[in-house]
């Protein structure tokens, strides 16, 4: 690329990305989930998912996930900025390897084809306590829940057993042993 | 029973126990119920401007002038969303404002009623926060809050969005509590270990410098009275930024004037030298730092601000105090007198080498430039402003551009609060309804925007608020007919393509200064400029003076793109080996 005289700064920093988990409890009122995704896509941060769900009916808290890549300045800078946010109470955050945290995604995978299909694809989820939530004879609806790297393959696994369809949520997460996040 | 007050009503209820005299506004549909209850609020006063970005601007005038947040009131849609440059503006140099604007009401929200816009969606990255209320038991409470969001850590704009219904519909109305923590937001929790860590630097140092910021200022007048002892009982030299002008004596000899790209030979030497930075309440923006990689490579960096997003964002610090500046700087003078009661005497010899060193950088008087005789030079024409409203206490503030720069580098600030500029957003068009904001608060005090002529027609409608409320500001228009500093920027970097930066069909501005029904006052000569600033000092009525300047002048010194502190294009004057004549010189 060439460089234009005018412009005042380049980055040519080439640094390593982590994946990471950050985990936000908010208040649960109009707008919360506009403004910490607007903070993501403001200030340039990725988001590779998303889960949210209000967890305390009586306190009205909702708990946000994200799965997101950045170099340790880019994840510092987003728990940093998350915590300024007014409707936020904490930031948890947690590298994808951290052993102490149990991360987990949600599937649903269609599956439409002869008995033999639909028994392989059952069959081939077995690794991940799969449970048939719908049955007819030509199709199936199977859940699992895995890894982010577990689903992307059982989705391609899948496909030579019928899957005709897949819904998948965001991770999410949780410390493992007794100790909770403060 | 208590009283039943409407919505409207609610909302001066929420601003008389504010304490607020002044709101800035322009009424429209969604706003007339409030406007309606005004007359019965005998001691707020409304400001009614000429765009709701002048209302924004004059509120931030007010607010960086008083140290209170400025308030805003606009209806709904346009008014709206023209006050979000202000807002931004607001963001970025970290001002509290609260700005109220009207909705359509809510069983029309999301109709595409007249004049609706998704207010709240479009102003959520440029407040601090901001709130649409849908529940008139809401609203006081929420009105209570957007002011204590807007006042307390790093300080910012909100915004309260009220549906018209809203503003009709009645409830009771109880003052606000005595406050409670706001979910910890505001930070101040530093403890005495880095306390003693940052003094334990500061006697290791032998070359160290203080750069400080907009968050002096923003502490309170106290914070800067903390510095100077501070400055003085270390002897440690001084820089500041944009922002933080005003908050050390700029005449003091440990003070090396502005850093940054168009900051001073001695400022950013030292900070590219330095082994020991100690940066209170800045944010080592890219204007300051120049090429991050290189910026001050062998220093210690100490870091002190209230936002701890702040800490590590740009650049890496080693030592990092979250909390106000006031409150740490308290502490570090308590510790320092403590610990070192004899520091400046033991210190003095230690950093003698590096005092010489900086006179060195200063003897090349990097703010020097070529004189003239026949056409005024922009940089006289502020030096010699300065001179004749020094023993004033004037408040000045400015547009964006060259005028901007040689006004920080010519005037010099000796308080705080006197300096009001748009340095984040860089917003031209701040200065002419900031200086209105600054008049309302300091009826009795001078009051100049040192301006562009490109930058002032942005918002030149605001000379008809002037005049409607007697304010006597002095528009101090530097006349070059170019954008300057976009001529600049092409004549050094882009083959001096001067593309669109040269205005052609301007106004003539006496004509209309008097159009406003204020005065015109226009110099065109060296000669005549002191008496004609005199005369403008004289008239106690709006005054727009058209300064007729060097049309291609630059503001030098400059770091050039992509480079580090240490290597500045000075002036011309140095450019040309220090050709100068006796004539010119007796102008410098």
């Amino acid at each position: 690329m060439p460089i234009s005289k005018s412009a005042y700064s380049f980055s040519n920093k080439k640094e390593k990305f982590d994946t990471h988990i950050i985990v936000v409890w908010v208040d649960n009122e109009a707008g919360v989930l506009a403004r910490v995704v607007g903070l993501f896509s403001g200030r340039g941060y990725n988001i590779e998912s998303l889960a949210v769900a209000q967890v305390d009916e009586k306190l009205k808290i909702s708990r946000i996930t994200i799965v997101t890549t950045g170099t340790p300045q880019v994840v510092n800078q987003i728990k940093l900025q998350l915590r300024k946010l007014v409707p936020v109470h904490k930031v948890a955050d947690f590298k994808r390897e951290d052993k102490a945290v149990i991360f987990k995604e949600m599937a649903l995978f269609k599956i439409v084809g002869p008995n033999n299909k639909l028994e392989g694809a059952l069959k081939a989820c077995k690794k991940y306590n799969p449970i048939l939530l719908d049955k007819t004879k030509k199709s199936h609806v199977i859940q699992i829940t895995a890894l982010r790297r577990e689903i992307d393959k059982m989705s391609k696994d899948l496909k030579k057993f019928g899957l005709v369809s897949v819904s998948r949520t965001g991770a999410v997460a949780m410390t493992r042993g007794a100790e909770i996040f403060k | 029973m208590s009283k039943l007050y409407s919505g409207a009503e609610i909302v001066f209820k929420c601003m008389e126990d504010q304490n607020v005299d002044h709101i800035f506004g322009y009424p429209g549909g969604a706003v007339l119920p409030i406007y309606d209850e005004l007359q019965n609020f005998k001691s707020i006063k409304h400001v009614l401007v000429r765009h709701e970005q002048g209302a924004g601007h004059a509120a931030e005038g007010y607010a960086r002038s008083s140290g209170k947040p400025g308030v805003i009131l606009v209806t709904s849609g346009p008014g709206a969303t023209n006050v979000v440059t202000a807002l931004t503006d607001a963001y970025m140099d970290s001002i509290p404002l609260v700005c109220i604007s009207g909705q359509v009401p809510t069983h029309l929200i999301g109709t595409d009623a007249f004049q609706e816009c998704d207010t709240t969606g479009i102003t959520r990255p440029c407040t601090k926060h901001n709130w649409l209320v849908k529940d008139i038991n809401d609203l006081a409470e929420t009105i209570h809050k957007a002011f204590e969001v807007a006042t307390t850590g790093r300080p910012g704009p909100v915004l309260v969005d009220i549906p018209k219904d809203i503003q009709f519909q009645k409830t009771k109305y109880n003052r606000p509590k005595k406050e409670k923590k706001l979910n910890g937001k505001s930070h101040n929790h530093f403890n005495q270990n880095s306390i003693d860590e940052l003094i334990e630097l500061m006697g290791k140092s032998s070359k160290p410098i203080f750069y400080t910021g907009g968050g002096v200022i923003n502490s309170g007048p106290r914070a800067s009275e903390l510095l100077r002892e501070l400055v003085y009982a270390t002897g440690f030299p001084i820089t500041s930024t944009l922002q933080g002008l005003g908050s050390f004596p700029g005449d003091d000899n440990q003070f090396l004037g502005m850093l940054g790209m168009h900051g001073t030979y001695e400022a950013n030497n030292a900070m590219h030298d330095c082994d020991l930075m100690i940066n209170i309440g800045a944010r080592f923006d890219d204007r300051i730092t120049g090429k991050i990689d290189e910026f001050s490579p062998k220093s210690k960096k100490v870091h002190i601000d209230i936002d701890p997003s702040s800490i590590n964002k740009n650049v890496k610090v080693d030592l990092a105090i979250v909390g106000d500046v006031k409150t740490v700087l308290s502490s570090t003078l308590k510790s320092l007198k403590q610990k070192k009661s004899k520091f400046l005497k033991s210190n003095k010899q230690k950093t003698s080498k590096w005092w010489e060193k900086i006179q060195k950088w200063r003897s090349v008087r990097s703010l020097d430039y070529i004189g003239s005789e026949e056409t005024i030079k922009p940089q006289y024409a502020i030096e010699r402003l300065y001179e004749l409203t020094k023993d004033k206490d004037s408040y000045i503030t400015t547009e964006v551009g060259q005028h901007q720069m040689w006004a920080a580098q010519h005037y010099k600030f000796n308080k705080p609060n006197r300096w009001m500029t748009s340095g984040g957003l860089g917003t031209m068009g701040y200065g002419l309804p900031a200086a209105v904001g600054v008049q309302v608060a300091h009826p009795k005090k001078l009051v100049i925007d040192i301006a562009g002529e490109a930058s002032v027609l942005m918002t030149i409608q605001e000379m008809s608020t002037a005049v409607q409320y007697n304010l006597p500001i002095k528009i101090f228009i530097l006349n070059n007919q170019y954008m300057g500093m976009v001529r600049q920027w092409q004549e050094l970097l882009h083959d001096k393509n001067y593309s669109e930066s040269y205005t052609a069909a301007l106004p003539d501005f006496v004509k209309l200064a008097e159009a406003y029904n204020c005065v015109g006052i226009r110099a065109k000569t060296p000669e005549e400029l002191d008496d004609k600033i005199i005369e403008m000092l004289n008239t106690d009525r709006p005054v727009i003076f058209d300064c007729m300047v060097d049309k291609v002048e630059n503001c030098f010194p400059m770091i050039p793109s992509g480079k580090p502190h240490n290597q500045m294009i000075l002036g011309p004057k140095d450019q040309e080996n220090k050709k100068i004549t006796g004539k010119g010189k007796s102008l410098v």
